[in-house]
């Protein structure tokens, strides 16, 4: 959790931040500006006026983010391991590497990163990708060190990681640069071939075309239509040849026959010169599956990309001690049994035992709980936790995937290939309307061969003609292209179409409490004590970087801290020290009454158990207690009523101590079987799978511990100020804070699956009519002429005009 | 009407480059970010300092 997420002291005055524009807190106001909300932002601006780049105050949009810099070193980045892994040297002797940066996302971003090489001299390039957040560098070994480079990212707020997919993506980029070109080739063909058909079927009608004319575009549409066969429609050749080969029924077996019987009957009527030839609706089928299938295989990709993402956020520095010399290496480089230095604020680079040294952790990574720790020699401690106390030596076990971090996330690209059959829905839906068109065809044949052999052939693919599903193809895409759309403006992003199908029927809802349905981070909920005491604490408490000390800011922002001297914290204690005259205690409990006398009994005092307790004592006499407590979100209430009403089942699951879960279910209503607390990211995930095959399982959560059950639910959801790496691993981001956008999620989910339905039920109707005219050998070119494009457009006007996601979804 | 059968044929040439094109700018990479190159231009980058 970065500092942006912390609340924010507001100034009476409302002086606003030179550098974000948040409101400045009173106690940092300046006497002219420019003002400065944090140092972060202060030391942003500083960079910034140095390098001559102060034209990004003049843009209109910037980003109302406080920097949260870590004020790193990045010496890893220079690192012989990590150049060999990471960086590449250009033909030109620049060195090149994609880094993956945090937080960027709008226009003043790309102009600020852009402007790295003003900054550091010695760099020759930065072009960043926006939507994917990823930074190419280039630099000249000579005279820049890309840890220079990383260090003016990140004091811009933008935290670089190395960006470990980078060989996947290449090849991936490759993948989508041919299918883009199929996709252009075979709609340009289609396009002409159209042009050529419209000439034919106007020249069907009354006054008529002259023979010659007619042979000739017949003709051109033939010759248009065999590169299209040839090339992009190869896929669905290959696809139904190695079904075939394989033994396994596959949607491209009756694609594949109704493409090449449809084309091969066009050119023997071409030759014939009589009979209806196909080309148009064979080659306009290829482009609008092609297209199908590119937005379909991009909405699964974002999937894959979010568990590189998180790769690329695990730590890429560890201190390894060695001959009891402290060095820097790549995590990579990390193998059991080595010793780390792990140094206050450091993630974790490994799992391991504590082997000297008392400290607290910040398990919040695995468990989402939000109080630090205490660890000691052999306690274990995993990757990607944080140290928040002292020093610590821990002996490696297992590093890398092996561990529990890396196999949570190997378990999210497990689900995410798992799941992806499911999102080929509309190529199942068109391939059974294929196979289905093909039995039709077959009886038209059959019963026409009684009638009258000459017509039967005709009759029968005129019907598969006149059926063209390119309505049916355009339905489900089209308004599930349109309702993301519309969510987005909503502030709700979706990933794919089927997490808004799945989303359209109630089924169960599993909620993570810290953050989901809390504000995640501990706020001051109960304070017995003198006034006066208070400024003295907060004097005290300036000094310590524990959680609950941002606490107690946040709950008297108009408090001026006393003065204060010879702080010293205890790890897993608290605080000592002078403040405004007299000597304070403040922390836990056991802390505080072993140095202090408690006369009043204020020890014993608060009801509520599942609150963390802190005292303060002054000058050896406990006189104040106060009581911290992770706030409910204020619509939390009110939205869960609103999903049971619509016939969702709720459960909560936390890795919060059972006691805290089921008094935060008790307030929401949750039945105290529904309630599960100590869960650990693994618990989470097997919850899920025992749920999954009862409906819909949807998984909403914030952290990187619910990221697994996020990829493994059916739909994943990610809500606002969680993890980066959690929100790239669900199918739905809500972009807006509290749990109102989860409702209007829901409810347009089950609108825009409305209109999937309404468009296919007309597409249908307009088919079914075709067949009908067909079968009864009333089939003629302009009628198929009309309804072709009459079917589409009406899919594509209830997919436009329907409402999904606006402001009366609520 | 025969001059169809000239003119038709021209129009699929230009057709013919029009793919060409759109192939090159494909195979080439440009369409691999369709976000970010959009809103360099709304920045206008003349000189780094601004007058003071």
């Amino acid at each position: 959790m970065s500092v942006a997420d912390t609340p924010r002291a507001v100034s009476a005055e409302g002086v606003l931040c030179t550098h974000c524009g948040l409101p400045v807190p009173a106690a940092l106001v300046a006497p002219e500006p420019p003002q400065f909300c944090c140092s972060g932002c202060q030391m942003a601006y500083q960079v910034l006026h140095d390098a001559g780049l102060e034209r990004y105050y003049d843009m209109s949009e910037r980003r109302n983010l406080a920097v949260a810099a870590t004020g790193r070193a990045y010496d890893e980045f220079d690192h012989e391991a990590f150049q060999q892994l990471w960086v590449r040297t250009r033909v030109d002797g620049l060195r090149e590497t994609d880094l993956y940066l945090e937080g960027v996302h709008c226009a003043s971003c790309v102009w600020l990163v852009e402007r790295t090489p003003i900054a550091v001299p010695g760099v020759a390039s930065a072009e960043l990708d926006l939507s994917r957040g990823i930074v190419r560098l280039a630099w000249d070994p000579e005279t820049a060190t890309l840890a220079s480079a990383a260090r003016f990212l990140d004091t811009l707020g933008y935290r670089p990681h190395p960006f470990r997919g980078a060989r996947a993506d290449a090849l991936r980029r490759k993948e989508d640069r041919e299918a883009l070109v199929m996709i252009g080739v075979a709609g340009a063909i289609s396009m002409n071939v159209m042009l050529a058909a419209v000439a034919i079927y106007s020249g069907w009608g009354p006054g008529g075309m002259e023979g010659a004319f007619m042979r000739y575009f017949r003709w051109i549409s033939m010759v248009l239509s065999v590169p299209t066969m040839i090339w992009p429609a190869r896929p669905f050749f290959v696809g139904a040849l190695s079904s075939l080969r394989t033994r396994t029924f596959h949607m491209d077996v009756p694609i594949a026959i109704a493409l090449g019987g449809a084309f091969a009957h066009g050119v023997v009527n071409t030759f014939a010169d009589s009979g209806p030839i196909y080309f148009d609706g064979v080659v306009t089928l290829v482009f609008l599956l092609l297209c199908g299938r590119f937005l379909q295989t991009r909405a699964q990709r974002a999937a894959v990309d979010s568990s590189e993402l998180m790769h690329s956020l695990s730590p890429s520095i560890a201190r390894v001690v060695e001959n009891g010399e402290v060095r820097e290496v790549p995590a990579e480089a990390l193998v059991p049994g080595m010793i780390l230095e792990v140094r206050h604020g450091d993630a974790l680079a490994g799992d391991g035992v504590v082997d000297e040294g008392h400290s607290e952790i910040d398990k919040a990574l695995l468990t989402g709980e939000s109080v630090p720790q205490a660890v000691g020699p052999g306690d274990p401690v995993f990757a990607g936790t944080i140290n928040r106390g002292a020093t610590l030596r821990v002996r490696v076990e297992r590093a890398g995937e092996e561990s529990r971090v890396g196999q949570i996330l190997r378990e999210v690209e497990r689900s995410a290939s798992r799941r992806a059959p499911v999102v080929r829905t509309a190529d199942k839906l068109a391939g059974r309307f294929v196979a289905a068109v093909l039995v039709l065809a077959a009886i038209t044949l059959w019963r026409w061969y009684a009638i009258d052999p000459t017509r039967a052939m005709d009759n029968a693919i005129a019907l598969m003609i006149a059926t063209c599903p390119c309505a049916l193809a355009l339905a489900t895409p089209l308004a599930i292209t349109v309702a993301i759309g519309r969510a987005a403006r909503r502030g709700i992003l979706v990933k794919g179409g089927d997490a808004l199908e799945s989303l359209a029927r109630p089924g169960v809802m599993v909620l993570d409490k810290t953050g989901t349905l809390t504000q995640g981070r501990s706020t001051l909920a109960e304070w017995q004590g003198p006034d006066d005491a208070r400024a003295r604490v907060l004097g005290l408490e300036r000094h310590s970087s524990h959680p609950l000390a941002a606490g107690f800011a946040a709950a008297w922002p108009d408090m001026t801290p006393a003065e204060s001297a010879d702080v010293r914290s205890t790890i897993g204690g608290g605080l000592e020290g002078r403040a405004g005259g007299r000597d304070l205690v403040i922390g836990s409990p056991a802390f505080v009454l072993s140095r202090a006398a408690d006369p009043e009994g204020l020890a014993a005092a608060g009801a509520d158990r599942t609150l963390t307790p802190v005292l303060v004592a002054e000058d050896g006499v406990v006189v104040g207690r106060a009581a911290f407590g992770d706030a409910l979100r204020s619509d939390a209430a009110e939205s869960l009523a609103a999903l049971r009403a619509r016939g969702w089942k709720l459960r909560l699951l936390s890795g919060d101590a059972p006691a805290v879960v089921e008094s935060v279910g008790e307030r929401l209503g949750f039945a105290p079987a529904d309630c599960r607390g100590g869960a650990s990211p693994e618990d989470k995930l097997a919850e899920i799978e025992a749920l999954s095959g009862s409906g819909t399982v949807v998984m909403v959560g914030d952290g990187v511990n619910d990221a697994a059950a996020i990829a493994r639910a059916d739909v994943g959801v990610g809500v606002k100020g969680g993890a980066e790496a959690c929100l790239a691993a669900a199918d739905v981001f809500l972009a807006r804070s509290g749990l109102a956008p989860l409702v209007e999620l829901t409810t347009g989910a089950a609108r825009s699956l409305g209109i999937i339905r309404l468009g296919i039920t007309i597409s249908i109707l307009y088919n079914v009519l075709g067949v009908a005219l067909a079968y009864l050998g009333y089939i003629n070119p302009l009628v198929a002429a009309i309804m072709m494009p009459t079917s589409s457009v009406t899919v594509v006007w209830i997919a436009w005009r329907g409402r999904t996601f606006d402001e009366a979804t609520r | 009407m025969t001059v169809i059968y000239i003119v038709l044929p021209l129009a699929l040439l230009v057709v013919f480059a029009a793919v060409l094109a759109y192939v090159w700018a494909a195979r080439s990479g440009q369409f691999d970010d369709t976000k970010t190159p959009a809103i360099r231009p709304l920045i206008d980058d003349d000189g780094t300092r601004k007058p003071d």
